[in-house]
């Protein structure tokens, strides 16, 4: 199985197998998004881990997901410098334009959202994440044709 | 020996070069001076090279300021082997952003002080905490750690002598607690990112009970300047007491918000208004939280403050990691308040329980002011919660949420008061 021979690849980096369980959980995320009660268990039996265990660290990580997400993951961020900046409008926007709300999916699937805290980038404010592309000084118009180019 | 002034600091250390194109490459980093200090440092005996960032004055940049030549000591005299050096690259504090153009512009240097703080701990293994929402960061640094094994400055036998070093990334999840050095370290270990009980230090009992460094990006960023120009040198830049350039995140409203390297100990005042342009459009100053969203709120009469480890807590404020938030009287703040809240209860480990429940007990508090739903007697029940919990949490993330709604409503009483007394905002109406 190709998965466990990835995570079997990041063992030389710990000195025992329980290091490598984050890495493990973030490639067997890759795939479909999320993971899923498969995807915990090839983890579990790449590292020869008690499944409870990998559940227990998994659900501990915000970025390790227990439900299916969209196509695209959009991560956008609404601390305090972003909310200065109009983050909210950002949400409402998201919210009339695409049907999208905090934490939920589109109904075809195309896009998932979820609310950030920081993501280090309060000097270009408002920002967003789209899967693992950057997108800084968003505003109403430019976050829609950004959000175009994602299908 | 000369003083090194203010303003002879233009010529960047922890910035240098950045806005080469070429900036991430090996070459280009060689070309304007880089993997020099490693050669010398290869040469020093490790408890010299722990003797001159002693002697630099160099103070950890990861918010808590312990001086780094003192915690290599402490892990360097522990009889245990393997040791572990890990950089704390999580960067979570809302407002902060300053390690981030060394980790994407500058990765070798950090690859370098790396390499020279291994040698001085005799540290073989290494790893970067990399937080899950840098995902561009860890494709340079990757690339980097892979450019410098190909160098021979990683791997086994660095530059030809027996000393060997290996390094990789390691990435975070997304869980703000783990920046907290003994979360980090469970969370290497393959674990729930909660805070272990110190005493032990990690010094002595770290990842997988070895001694253990555990140091911010910007702080190992610095060790190939001091080990280059000694620390002696180092030690007369900016701030006797915590010397050292430092990089410093502005935000919010000013003109130009970024990261500027500066000498420990710029007032704030200059770095506002000279280094990041003033106020945006012209408006007034009304607060500064200097050190990012966990370090109590300055109002404007403080600003002559120098921004240092120990000029801060004299006004009432910490230094923090640097990241200065600068709030107009266009900003409501209950609102910045309560969205602080929100992220303290949102990264709460849940381990303890004044900080699991007080922050979300201040948080509802906070959101039924802001909107426009606050109780009288609000104000001093959040005082109440808040100093209960003061001292009184697993760690210092509850602490800090307590004394940012302290100092929030200690200086603005009457905009809370306002909000619940008209059941609107102050400034936005
Ligand atoms: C809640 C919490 C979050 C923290 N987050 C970070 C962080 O993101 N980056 C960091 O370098 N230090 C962070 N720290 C400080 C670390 O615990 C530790 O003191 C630091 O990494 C030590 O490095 P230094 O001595 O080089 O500063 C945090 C501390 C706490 C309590
Ligand atoms: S507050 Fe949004 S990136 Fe920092």
């Amino acid at each position: 199985m190709k998965i466990q021979e990835e995570i079997k690849g990041y063992l030389e980096r710990y000195p025992d197998r329980r290091g490598a369980l984050l890495p493990a959980l973030y490639i067997a995320q890759r795939k479909a998004g999320w993971l899923s009660q498969e995807a915990l268990e090839a983890v579990s039996e790449a590292l020869d881990l008690p499944k409870a265990t990998v559940r227990g660290v998994a659900t501990f990580y915000a970025m390790y997901r227990q439900r299916p997400m969209g196509r695209h993951l959009i991560q956008l961020c609404t601390n305090v410098a972003c909310m200065i900046f109009g983050a909210e409008r950002l949400v409402d926007l998201l919210k009339e334009r695409y049907g999208l709300e905090p934490g939920g999916t589109t109904d075809d699937g195309r896009f998932s959202l979820v609310i950030m805290e920081c993501i280090g980038a309060c000097d270009r404010a408002p920002a967003m994440l789209v899967d693992t592309d950057f997108h800084p000084g968003l505003t109403e118009e430019k976050i829609e044709s950004i959000l175009e180019g994602y299908e | 020996m000369k003083t090194v002034h203010a303003t002879e600091l233009m010529e960047k250390v922890l910035l240098k070069n950045i806005e080469s194109p070429n900036s991430t490459h090996i070459e280009e980093y060689r070309r304007v001076g880089g993997y020099r200090a490693i050669e010398k440092a290869l040469r020093m005996p490790p408890q010299q090279i722990i003797a001159e960032v002693k002697s630099s004055g160099l103070r950890g940049r990861g918010g808590a300021g312990f001086p780094t030549g003192m915690k290599w000591d402490f892990a360097s005299r522990d009889p245990k082997f393997p040791k572990f050096l890990i950089c704390n690259a999580d960067e979570g504090e809302p407002g902060t952003f300053k390690d981030r153009p060394i980790l994407e512009r500058n990765p070798h240097l950090l690859i370098e002080g790396m390499v020279i703080s291994a040698h001085a701990l005799r540290s073989e293994r290494g790893y970067i905490y990399l937080r899950g929402e840098y995902p561009y960061a860890k494709v340079v640094l990757e690339k980097a750690i892979e450019e410098a094994y190909e160098a021979g400055f990683l791997g086994e036998r660095i530059l030809g002598g027996d000393f060997g070093f290996h390094l990789s990334v390691h990435q975070g999840a997304g869980a703000y607690i783990c920046g907290e050095e003994t979360a980090l370290i469970e969370s290497i270990e393959g674990k729930r990112g909660q805070p272990r009980i110190k005493p032990p230090f990690p010094v002595n009992v770290g990842a997988w009970g070895m001694p253990t460094v555990v140091n911010n990006v910007e702080t190992l960023a610095n060790i190939p300047f001091i080990v280059e120009i000694g620390g002696e040198e180092y030690s007369r830049i900016g701030n006797p007491d915590c010397p050292g350039p430092k990089l410093f995140s502005v935000s919010c409203c000013v003109e130009r918000p970024g990261v500027y390297e500066l000498p420990m100990g710029t007032p704030l005042k200059e770095i506002i208004y000279d280094h990041a342009g003033g106020i945006k459009g012209g408006g007034r100053l009304k607060a500064v939280i200097p050190g990012g969203i966990s370090t109590p709120v300055l109002t404007p009469e403080k600003i002559d403050c120098p921004m240092d480890f120990v000029s801060l807590p004299k006004y009432g404020s910490m230094l923090g990691s640097g990241a200065v938030m600068v709030f107009d009287e266009r900003v409501c703040m209950v609102k910045v308040c309560w969205r602080a809240m929100r992220f303290f209860e949102h990264e709460s480990c849940g381990k303890c329980t004044p900080c699991r429940e007080g922050t979300g007990w201040l948080r509802n508090i906070l959101e039924r002011m802001e909107t426009g739903n606050g109780w009288k007697g609000d104000l001093e029940l959040l005082r109440d919660i808040a100093s209960s919990m003061a001292g009184k949490t697993f760690c210092p993330l509850g602490d800090g949420a307590a004394g940012v709604v302290l100092a929030f409503i200690k200086d603005f009483s009457e905009e809370f008061e306002y909000h619940i007394e008209n059941k609107r905002c102050m400034v936005t109406g």
